[in-house]
């Protein structure tokens, strides 16, 4: 029941996400042409998202804990450091390449568009990137300062 | 090439994907961020941690076909970057979205509604990032 419900939870976020435009990289990238042809669309998005997000939040935090969890599961992270930044801005300029994040595409995947798989099938080689560099680099680098 | 400017479709499109993050938290007490979510699914911690992110990824598969369903065709899809630069922008996105802690949904949606710091400078990097690399790809490099 718990993992029906968690399904439903799923196809509202892939149809927002289809309806929204957000997993058609044309739509998306052109958000970003404000220069050339620019569709301001996925502002509204982000104004949709957030403005629920915000206020839905604050009426879940009311309570001690969620319907199926003992606890939440919320990061409480405040540093701002180099992975943080390095990483958007690889993001960004993934993101910038192909108008996909992960967010879009992964409900596209639904589509079994072949140019959306071989992303998605990129995408997730990069996390196993990212975790393997973690790991090989990540006391070095990325915890020479303890984190707050 | 042009889209066309959908301001209600994406606003309504943006309150449901605003709507499952509130019942991801409420129901389960995590962040909906897809990053996060398709990482834990392939490198997962332990079993019980498994199983809630099939079924979300699950039901965010079946968005584009409940698209179809209701609407009788399927959502434009458009991809203007070739095969090689899908697979070099795929890596970096799954590389720079890992290291950064979460992506559009994660830190740009849920992370920006809790108002935390670090998903504030987050988005602002990455959406500089993609504006700046749009911006290089198009006009500088006329593709």
């Amino acid at each position: 029941m718990r993992l029906v419900a968690t399904y439903f939870v799923g196809l509202v976020f892939g149809l927002g996400i289809t309806i929204s435009g957000m997993s058609n990289p044309a739509k998306v990238i052109n958000f970003f042409d404000v220069a050339g042809t620019w569709d301001p669309s996925l502002a509204f998005v982000m104004g949709g998202a957030l403005i629920v997000t915000f206020i839905g939040y604050r009426l879940v935090f009311r309570a001690k804990a969620p319907i199926c969890e003992p606890q939440f599961y919320v990061p409480n992270r405040r540093d701002i450091d180099a992975k943080l930044v390095g990483g958007s801005a690889i993001f960004g300029v993934g993101w910038g390449i192909t108008g996909f994040c992960p967010g879009g595409a992964v409900p596209a995947i639904g589509t079994g568009d072949y140019r959306v798989l071989t992303f998605a099938a990129s995408m997730v080689a990069g996390m196993f990137l990212a975790r393997w560099l973690t790991r090989a680099y990540g006391r070095i680098k990325f915890s020479a300062q303890p984190a707050e | 090439m042009e889209t066309e400017f959908t301001p209600w479709l994406s606003l309504f499109g943006g309150i449901l994907i605003g709507t499952a993050s509130v019942l991801l938290m409420g129901l389960r007490g995590r962040i909906l961020g897809a990053t996060g979510i398709l990482s834990g699914f392939f490198m997962p911690e332990s079993s019980t941690d498994w199983a809630w992110r099939a079924f979300l990824l699950a039901g965010m598969f079946t968005g584009p076909v409940a698209y179809m369903l209701l609407t009788g065709s399927w959502a434009a899809l458009d991809v203007p970057t070739p095969m090689n630069l899908l697979v070099i922008g795929g890596v970096l996105v799954g590389l720079g979205a890992s290291l950064g802690g979460g992506c559009t949904s994660g830190h740009g949606v849920c992370g920006m509604a809790r108002l935390s710091p670090r998903s504030i400078v987050a988005t602002l990097t990455f959406m500089a990032f993609t504006g700046l690399t749009v911006f290089v790809i198009r006009h500088l490099m006329g593709a």
